[in-house]
């Protein structure tokens, strides 16, 4: 690869060329860095409180749910006007479900997770010094930071932040006179994504261009662990789609502040006749779900990644079917792309063209299955090793089953009529992008915490953190989804309207409390996180005697990520407990000329040379035995 | 043996600092509660409850972390006895067979109690085909979820680290990934073409001669609704025309708009073909009736339509559910404000002489109040032109 001849050339003089040329400053290093360990871990603390502030928000509309009628004068003193005698407003109460929405799906799980383990990973485990541009890099960091400044300030403008549901499907969101958070906090918001989708795009654009072009030597597509794969591949997904989220804003802005009707006509709002004629609200909804259903496999995917790596490395077992992982990472990327209607089988869209997208959303249920079916074959004669890691990455393949068996019926057009929009939903939606996601992201973080901190997170906090959170998730989630076939709908600010809703009051309540207790778990996590920064033991170099490249780079942190040269690949990163082999494990970096005695017909398959040398040891051997 | 003894003593320390900690935070909670209910000032009772949480919190915290350093000293004086500390892989592994066991009891539970909460048997033809699939679906899919979280939570019970064993070689099997790969695709294709085929039966817009023709509209937080008068048509409606007398902009140059009939239930004979027409006038709302498994959106800017044929009177469902106040109920689906969680509607299904009897006594949409704005009296319609509808097809 001519690519790869031009890099080592450079080595030397890179790392000459930093040690004279950028003096390391407090801003450089710690502020504007453009190492991409650092601009993981800025993403990664920027991801961690955002979820702490959505995961709050999230409590407090629980609140709502679980006592519509109690009050709380702390909330009054905390939210002010938003919660009127100690009751949260019912613009309030949509305006916290918009948010909780937005900044888990995007700040969260899509550049919190993608951000981190993208950045943390990608050149660490290719073997690449940077990435393919470490100031795009840095300058992706700081739209996200931008972005998620001006999404929090929405709280503190007049009317509150957007209120009108996630997907801020027009005309509500049009109109500012629609609803309270359809004014500037609608504005707010719709800046803060595109700065955000700015930031998204200049991430995937170096994560793809540092996966193509700069692996080690010896590293070709087929030797990558699965991490690098998922988030190259999730990459591709939001270059893809999050320019036509920008469009579908970007005429969302028109039509709110210059007049135009790209999605509004025949409107009467408070019974005065708007002047708008000829656009299409199910325009609007096209476009967002064009970018929104890639969007959720934006976030799993690199949770599907980090938990093949780390069942992997933890069972000490090659993950089982790698090809097939791989495949399946492939086929989701691109069925991703022609499933959106599923989200508008009652939008009134045409009835046919619902059961076209009924069709392909069913087939990506395909690829699903079989990497199920794969991690559980992982796990299958393991020697499983329990690590907080491993028991997140447990937990996603959990929720991911148990998520993803609803997702057939959702994706069913006839029954998606009964289920739309209805707790059902939120049940579904939590468990297999929220909870697998999350736990996937927990999991990377468990795992790859000495690689970035050098030291290392207390196990038995971890121990606690995952089972409170595990069960607290599945109390929280599962009995939701009987609310939705009793067609209760989702964003309802009361259930005390309704005498049919009324006797799922207590099961609320209960839902709240597993909430709240699945949120006290988390400072587990924090306590935890920020400890070990600074205090925990610290890590050796391979603390889990893992195969991948980045346990060959040092424990510090150094410019370039390994002295000298970069370590060149000879093998696939899951050669664990292979028969013949003194070890578990056989990092990629040796060569199978070390290996003899373990090395298989299988490990040759493109290189003739090698199958000829093993085949003269293998009779060498036998020859001996004989003698024997 | 001097260290053991620091050791065991050390253990007798942090257990009497546990029960001393939990004391004086049942006697500090005490304090506080009463303290609160002597001054009774509101604000100051609202913080004592903040403070008595966050102490709660702060002594559960103080818990864990001395559970935890009692393990960590009990686990280290194992070591120096020589003994292998605390397996945590061997408690990880029991913990996963009792969450399994738990969860499995759990989940059946849900199952049963919270299952039987859900929906009574639907009330409309299609929507028998419905529920027909989704037991289909039911079925399938509860089959791959036991099968799955019990293959998952066992394997880590039984695969627990041991270091007498060494973890299987097995990379790959193509004759197995082949299987499962085949056979969810057969599942699912089985599940697509069911689907595909009860989606078509449901969706069935075929007009018929004798299909009830209702308008319902949604706007910002209510429903209206319109029947048509002894014509058995409605009138056209334009939302230019809409004013405050005349909310849906039901346009009079249509001779059909004359006996249209206003309505606060959606009453609906027995057995007989519905079609809803939706409209909405500002944002998009759902129009949702749960029990007849019928939701469509009420677009602004785009009429659509729904079938359905109602089987079930509401007083034989009544009868059904146990339950004599039983009402079907018309739900908004869509978020479409801050009253979005109370826009109801009543819908009741009757027999055929019921709903007669009803319809006559409905009033007409053309009120005195409306008949005087538009002057009926002078301008008599007679031209039949249709107002031509400025929208463009961009979904159909």
């Amino acid at each position: 690869m001519s690519t790869l001849a031009v890099h080592d050339h450079g080595v030397v003089h890179h790392e000459e060329g930093h040690e004279h040329h950028h003096k390391a400053t407090f801003l450089n290093t710690y502020v504007f860095s453009q190492d991409h360990k650092y601009i993981a871990k800025q993403f990664l603390v920027t991801g961690i409180i955002m979820a702490f502030i959505a995961m709050s928000l999230s409590i407090l509309f629980r609140i709502q749910l679980a006592y519509p009628d109690k009050s709380f004068p702390l909330l009054e003193t905390l939210l002010g006007r938003f919660a009127p005698g100690g009751r949260l407003s019912a613009d309030f109460y949509m305006s916290l479900v918009t948010i909780h929405g937005t900044i888990m799906v995007f700040f969260v799980l899509t550049a919190g997770l993608s951000g981190t383990f993208a950045n943390l990973l990608i050149p660490l485990q290719v073997g690449a010094r940077d990435m393919a541009s470490p100031f795009v890099n840095m300058l992706s960091y700081w739209f996200f930071l931008t972005a998620c400044i001006i999404m929090l300030s929405s709280f503190f403008v007049q009317k509150g932040p957007a209120s009108g549901g996630w997907t801020i499907y027009p005309p509500l969101s049009a109109l500012p006179k629609a609803m309270s958070g359809s004014a500037e906090g609608m504005t707010l918001w719709l800046i803060s994504m595109v700065c955000f989708v700015a930031s998204s795009l200049m991430g995937g654009i170096n994560y793809v261009s540092t996966v193509l072009n700069m692996r080690t030597k010896g590293m070709d597509l087929w030797k990558m662990p699965l991490t690098v794969w998922a988030l190259f591949l999730t990459a591709i997904l939001g270059v893809l789609s999050f320019p036509v989220l920008v469009a579908g804003i970007v005429l969302l802005i028109f039509d709110r502040s210059f007049g135009t009707s790209f999605y509004l006509s025949d409107i009467v709002l408070n019974g005065q006749v708007q002047p708008f004629v000829g656009g299409s609200p199910i325009l609007f909804e096209h476009l967002f779900w064009f970018l929104g259903h890639p969007e959720v496999y934006i976030v799993i995917m690199p949770a599907m990644g980090i938990a093949s790596e780390v069942i992997a490395v933890n069972s000490r077992k090659p993950i089982f079917g790698y090809h097939a992982m791989v495949y399946s990472l492939i086929g989701i990327t691109l069925l991703s792309f022609i499933v959106w209607g599923h989200h508008m089988f009652v939008t009134g869209m045409n009835p046919f063209l619902g059961g076209v997208f009924m069709i392909t959303t069913l087939i990506i249920a395909v690829p699903s299955a079989v990497k199920t079916f794969n991690w559980l074959a992982t796990l299958w004669r393991g020697n499983i090793r329990f690590t907080p890691a491993m028991l997140f990455a447990i937990g996603m393949v959990s929720f991911f089953i148990s998520g993803g068996l609803t997702g057939i019926f959702l994706g069913n057009a006839a029954l998606d009529i009964n289920l739309h929009d209805t707790y059902f939903v939120v049940a579904h939606f939590h468990l297999v992008m929220g909870s697998a996601a999350i736990f996937g992201m927990l999991s990377g973080v468990y795992h790859w915490f000495p690689k970035m901190f050098r030291r290392m997170m207390d196990e038995r906090l971890g121990y606690l953190h995952f089972w409170l959170t595990f069960i607290g998730a599945y109390l929280v989630f599962f009995p939701m989804h009987f609310m939705g076939l009793d067609g209760v709908p989702r964003r309802y600010y009361a259930f005390t309207e309704f005498e049919s809703m009324k006797r799922w009051l207590t099961v609320n309540t209960f839902i709240t409390w597993a909430a709240i207790v699945s949120g006290m778990a988390q400072v587990a996590f924090i306590f935890n996180f920020i400890h070990s920064i600074f205090w925990g033991k610290k890590t050796v170099q391979n603390p889990w005697d893992a195969n991948t490249l980045e346990w060959t780079a040092p424990i510090e942190h150094i410019h370039g990520n390994w002295h000298g040269e970069i370590p060149t690949v000879y093998r696939w990163p899951y050669d664990y407990s292979k028969p013949g082999a003194d070890e578990d494990f056989i990092p990629q970096t040796v060569p199978f000329s070390q290996t003899m005695s373990s090395n298989l017909p299988h490990d040759f398959e493109d290189n003739p040379a090698g199958l000829e040398q093993h085949t003269q040891w293998e009779n060498a051997r036998k020859a001996n035995e004989q003698v024997k | 043996m001097g260290f053991k003894k620091l050791i065991t003593s050390k253990k007798i320390q942090s257990l009497l600092a546990v029960m001393m900690l939990s004391g004086t935070g049942v006697v500090m909670a005490q304090s506080i509660s009463t303290a609160a209910s002597v001054t009774g000032a509101e604000k100051s009772d609202m913080w004592a409850g903040v403070a008595y949480y966050v102490l709660l919190f702060f002594v559960a915290c103080l818990c864990i972390a001395i559970l935890g350093k009692i393990l960590k000293v009990y686990d280290l004086s194992q070591k120096m006895q020589g003994k292998k500390g605390i397996n945590w892989n061997n408690i990880m592994g029991i913990a996963c067979i009792i969450f399994l066991v738990a969860g499995l009891c759990g989940a059946v539970w849900s199952l049963t109690v919270q299952g039987s909460m859900t929906l009574p048997e639907a009330a409309s033809a299609q929507g028998g085909a419905i529920d027909d699939m989704f037991d289909l679906t039911t079925v399938l899919t509860l089959i791959v979820f036991f099968i799955t979280q019990i293959a998952l939570f066992a394997f880590l019970f039984f695969y627990r680290r041991s270091d007498k064993r060494k973890a299987y070689f097995y990379p790959h099997n193509n004759t197995i990934e082949k299987i499962w790969t085949i056979i969810p695709a057969i599942v699912l294709t089985m599940l697509v073409v069911f689907g595909f085929f009860t989606w078509q039966k449901v969706m069935d817009t075929t007009p018929a001669k004798n299909d009830l023709n209702i308008d319902v509209t949604g706007h910002q937080f209510a429903w209206e609704i319109r029947y048509p008068g002894k014509d058995g048509k409605l009138g056209n409606v334009n939302f230019t025309l809409v004013t405050a007398s005349n909310k849906l902009g039901v346009d009079y140059k249509d001779r059909n708009s004359f006996d249209d009939l206003q309505a606060d239930t959606l009453v609906l004979p027995v057995n007989h073909s519905i079609r809803i027409n939706l409209h909405a006038l500002d944002v998009i709302h759902s129009f949702y009736l749960p029990h007849f498994r019928v939701q469509l959106n009420a677009v602004p800017g785009l009429p659509t339509f729904i079938k359905f044929v109602p089987t079930i009177t509401t007083a034989e469902m009544r009868m059904k559910t146990d339950n004599p106040k039983f009402e079907y109920l018309l739900y908004c689906n869509k978020i479409c404000g801050s009253a979005h969680y109370n826009m109801q509607r009543v819908v009741r299904v009757v027999s055929e002489p019921e709903y007669q009897d009803w319809i006559a006594r409905q009033k007409p949409y053309l009120t005195d109040q409306l008949k005087k704005e538009l002057k009926f009296v002078d301008a008599k319609p007679t031209d039949f032109k249709q107002v031509p509808s400025a929208r463009l097809a961009l979904n159909n």
